[in-house]
């Protein structure tokens, strides 16, 4: 330790030439017209976080209302009402935004070393179509509600006397802010990366947000297209989708999926970038296998995009259909299944320390095992047949979605804290949070697996006294869930108000990010970084004065294909 | 097969007598088994990496973990030949299990020659079925050991006919006929889901399933031929109103709670309000215009919702109705 005391007097501890992002200016307006990515960044998390509440607070009111098979306390009307909007908004108000458009936004540009993203107006005008997307759902609540699920499903969606038009128009809306940050993204990797910052320099992180943006542009206008055809039916009656009329109700299902599978993608591929951060700093080793990893986000993204039939075995397509999609769809588990081997290869040999982030990231490998494993049942024919609309599918796709989106959202979140607010969080009450909410989450969704194979279909709201138990072994988990996550908010505000000044590097991380002051100063580096390759830790020692981590001058030379001279940046 | 040997004596260990397993309700169909054999082999290579990683991943945790005199040890950051080998077993693995699936589904979407066939009817939200005599029930009666084959549409949105204790499940899609076929392997009841969800009373979309003992099935059927026959009719068209689905809609007393049509009591013969501001008296032609084009002259207050019965109910069958309603009072 002396040795290392000593060198820090050459470390990079860089003086505030300017204020941070947070304190640079003043009032509503330096907040509302900012072009800040770090502001943006910001105002998005409070916004998808809200979304998160709402949706979060109808979850646990449907979970209540099934602890009894009768009417508990919803009628059907309200209960099919609840659980429309728990998944609208949960899926396009939360999940789909969450890691790209609140943790990508304020870090994409850090940690590829630059000021900003290509288009700032553009990311601001993303934000505000988000929150005018926002409002048509809100509106579509108060205009008698919707009850068609999320999934719009013609021709119910056609003939309910429910807002599916304002609810439409969300979509439709949120579908364009979701589509200018992929072109964001996908242009400021393309042509800003700084000197040195060569591809297979970038953070893992960003790789899996350039996937992402690859599917948010393609995908998206699909949807787009496919609610304003919905709306084009309920008002003109065209006929696309409406039998009577010489339409194809299956179509509408060919179009939703299109789009709503690759979806699917838009939100765990950002979830396995931020744990292949966490993972590798965390275990203080270059991550195992860069290039698979990084192909694999682009593989899954591709294939993502051939499989949408797989939701469709029961709905008449063709047997041919079926089985080619059901083919499909197993070749998509293969780049997965390699990312989590790789993840555990990182870990091996490495010096693992369990701060909450790393915490989440365990998790999150847990709870996608288990979700990416039950796809494979569903992936098979014969299975997903007796599967297909039953708990099983609810189990999956939470276990997918939130114990992998969610969890990864949480501990990047985590992750990031200090740097985007400059506040340490108390630890140990944050990882009590994480274990309160991995425990609730299991016990809320693994009973639905067998409730489903059971043969319990999904969105009803009554239900026969045989599946009883597993019910209410759902909702008691839904309920401590709950409360692991007030208690994860809790810890997270607590530190805002009383938290210890961040240092720059509190987790000896070596992505650029940690190179710049905690928080940021508004244009991200006083002087450009150094890029060298992004999982080296050698240089990286833990320094007691600033309770963080500073980087040494002698790199010591460990020659590898990644580690070359490093190159200053032009930025 | 190691694999599929391992995934069947999981499956008597997870056996738990005729009420089924803790996994799944019990096997009614000859297509069950399969499907749950293939379920068990995918619990088997599921489970079997799920723990092999688990533990890996906590043995790495407490092993590797950073504590004072413990440093990053040296080791590759790559493997060529390690990363293909752990993409191309798995790969096998899948391959093996989509086939699996896939011979299954065959065996579920080809039904055999001379199948006994029954019309399915889903609509929101009741089922009926009609047998190739006439008789329309609102539960499913099966022969026992046959090859049944369900023909089924949809009157409205699309709904989904499932039957855990089958292992089936197949869409109602309005427009098209769709069908699914299964032959049964044991006498008793099972319920009968929707699973597509199909607005308010989706969840009250259930029908039992009976599946009569050997030789049982054919006699039934013909007593209930015969019952339809002798009814006189009041009492023939109190039972189609409750088997033509009328009763989903249509309450025969006050309380109302649910039901999107107006109520049958004592609305024979009164002057009612319509839609477009005329008014009409309900009498026997009233009732039948209604049943068989009842968009034409819908009542204040109530949707264009219902569908038609035209080319569904035989003369004798409307005139039933005609009687039932009339008998509820004027």
């Amino acid at each position: 330790m002396s040795d290392n005391a000593s060198r820090t007097a050459t470390a990079h501890v860089h003086g505030h030439s300017e204020e941070d992002y947070l304190r640079c200016s003043h009032g509503w307006k330096s907040w509302a017209f900012t072009l800040d990515h770090k502001r943006i960044g910001v105002m998005y998390l409070i916004a998808i976080l809200i979304s998160f509440l709402l949706g979060g607070v109808m979850a646990l009111v449907l979970r209540a209302e099934l602890f009894t098979p009768d009417k508990l306390f919803l009628s059907e009307d309200m209960y099919n009402q609840m659980f429309t909007l728990h998944g609208a908004v949960m899926t396009f108000l939360f999940l789909i935004p969450s890691i790209p458009a609140a943790l990508g936004n304020f870090m994409l540009p850090v940690m590829l070393g630059v000021k900003d993203v290509a288009f700032p107006r553009m990311n601001l005008a993303s934000f505000y179509l988000w929150v005018f997307g926002a409002i048509f759902f809100l509106m579509a609540i108060l205009l008698g509600g919707l009850d068609t699920g999320w999934t719009f499903y013609t021709p119910y969606s056609t003939t309910t006397n429910t807002a599916v038009i304002a609810a439409s128009m969300g979509v439709f809306i949120l579908g364009f802010s979701s589509i200018f940050t992929g072109l964001n993204f996908l242009v400021t990797i393309n042509t800003m990366r700084p000197a040195g910052m060569t591809w297979f320099r970038m953070p893992l992180f960003l790789w899996s947000l350039y996937a992402t943006s690859i599917i948010q542009v393609l995908a998206t206008p699909v949807l787009g297209i496919t609610g304003l055809l919905l709306i084009a039916e309920r008002t003109l009656g065209i006929g696309i989708f409406d039998p009577a009329r010489g339409g194809d109700p299956v179509l509408f299902q060919h179009f939703f999926w299109f789009y709503s599978h690759p979806a699917v993608y838009i939100m765990i591929l950002p979830a396995m970038g931020v744990v292949s951060e966490l993972v590798s700093t965390f275990s203080r080793k270059p991550i195992f296998g860069y290039r698979f990893i990084a192909y694999s986000s682009i593989a899954i993204a591709l294939l993502g995009f051939l499989v949408w039939g797989h939701h469709m075995f029961v709905s008449g397509q063709s047997a041919l259909a079926a089985t080619v999609f059901s083919a499909l769809t197993f070749t998509v588990s293969i780049p997965s299944a390699i990312k989590v081997f790789n993840w555990l290869a990182t870990m091996y040999k490495g010096a693992i320390s369990l701060e909450t982030p790393m915490c989440y990231a365990l998790a999150f490998i847990f709870l996608f095992g288990i979700g990416g494993l039950t796809g494979l049942y569903l992936g098979a024919l014969a299975t997903d047949v007796h599967l297909h609309d039953t708990y099983f599918v609810v189990a999956h796709f939470h276990y997918v979605m939130v114990g992998g989106t969610l969890i990864a959202f949480l501990g990047g979140l985590h992750y990031w804290w200090p740097k985007m607010f400059g506040r340490m969080y108390n630890e140990m009450w944050a990882r009590i949070a994480c274990l309160i909410v991995f425990v609730g989450f299991n016990a809320t969704f693994f009973p639905q697996f067998v409730l489903g194979s059971r043969g319990m279909p999904r969105r009803y709201a009554r239900y026969d006294t045989e599946f009883v138990y597993f019910h209410q072994f759902s909702t008691s988990g839904a309920m401590l869930l709950g409360c692991g996550l007030m208690l994860c908010a809790g810890v997270l505000i607590h530190s805002l108000l009383r938290g210890r000044k961040a240092p720059a590097n509190p987790w000896g991380s070596s992505t650029l990010e940690w190179k710049c002051s905690s928080p940021p100063p508004h244009h991200n580096f006083d002087w450009p970084p150094v890029v060298s390759a992004p999982y080296q830790y050698d240089h990286i020692v833990y320094d007691p004065n600033h309770q963080g981590y500073v980087e040494v001058e002698d790199i010591p030379e460990e020659e590898d294909e990644l580690t070359n001279a490093p190159v200053e940046s032009h930025s | 097969m190691s694999v599929s040997s391992l995934g069947i004596s999981l499956t008597g260990l997870l056996a738990a007598g005729n009420d089924g397993t803790i996994a799944f309700p019990s096997q009614g169909s000859t297509v069950a088994p399969a499907v749950d054999s293939l379920f068990y082999i995918i619990t088997a290579i599921s489970a079997f990496f799920f723990v092999l990683i688990v533990a890996v991943m906590i043995y790495f945790v407490v092993r590797y973990r950073r504590r004072p005199g413990h440093d990053v040890e040296k080791s590759p950051s790559h493997n060529t030949a390690l990363e293909i080998t752990w993409s191309v077993i798995p790969g096998l693995l899948l391959v093996y299990i989509f086939a699996q699936g896939f011979l299954t589904f065959l065996d579920m979407r080809k039904p055999p020659e001379g199948a006994y066939e029954i019309q399915v009817v889903g609509r929101k939200w009741s089922w009926a079925f009609q047998y190739p005599n006439g008789v329309v029930q609102n539960e499913l009666h099966l022969p026992l050991d046959r090859p049944v084959r369900l023909v089924m549409s949809s009157e409205d949105v699309i709904h989904s006919l499932f039957i855990p204790a089958f292992r089936v499940k197949q869409d109602l899609v309005p427009g098209r006929y769709s069908k699914v076929w299964f032959r049964t392997t044991k006498p008793g009841e099972y319920r009968l889901y929707c699973a597509e969800y199909c607005g308010q009373q989706h969840s009250t979309m259930v029908a039992d399933v009976i599946v009569h003992e050997a030789g049982e099935f054919e006699p039934w059927l013909q007593a209930e031929v015969d019952r339809m026959n002798d009814l006189p009719p009041a009492e023939l068209g109190e039972l189609l109103y409750q088997r033509q689905g009328c009763v989903q809609c249509h309450a025969i007393d006050n309380n109302t709670t649910g039901k999107v049509g107006p109520s049958f009591l004592g609305t024979f013969g009164t002057e009612q309000p319509l839609a477009d501001g005329q008014t009409v008296t309900v009498d026997e032609n009233y009732i039948r215009q209604s049943i068989l084009d009842p968009v034409s002259q819908v009542r204040a207050g109530y949707q264009p919702v219902m569908p038609t019965y035209q080319g569904r109910l035989k003369d004798r069958e409307i005139n039933a109705l005609v009687e039932f309603i009339k008998s509820l009072g004027q």
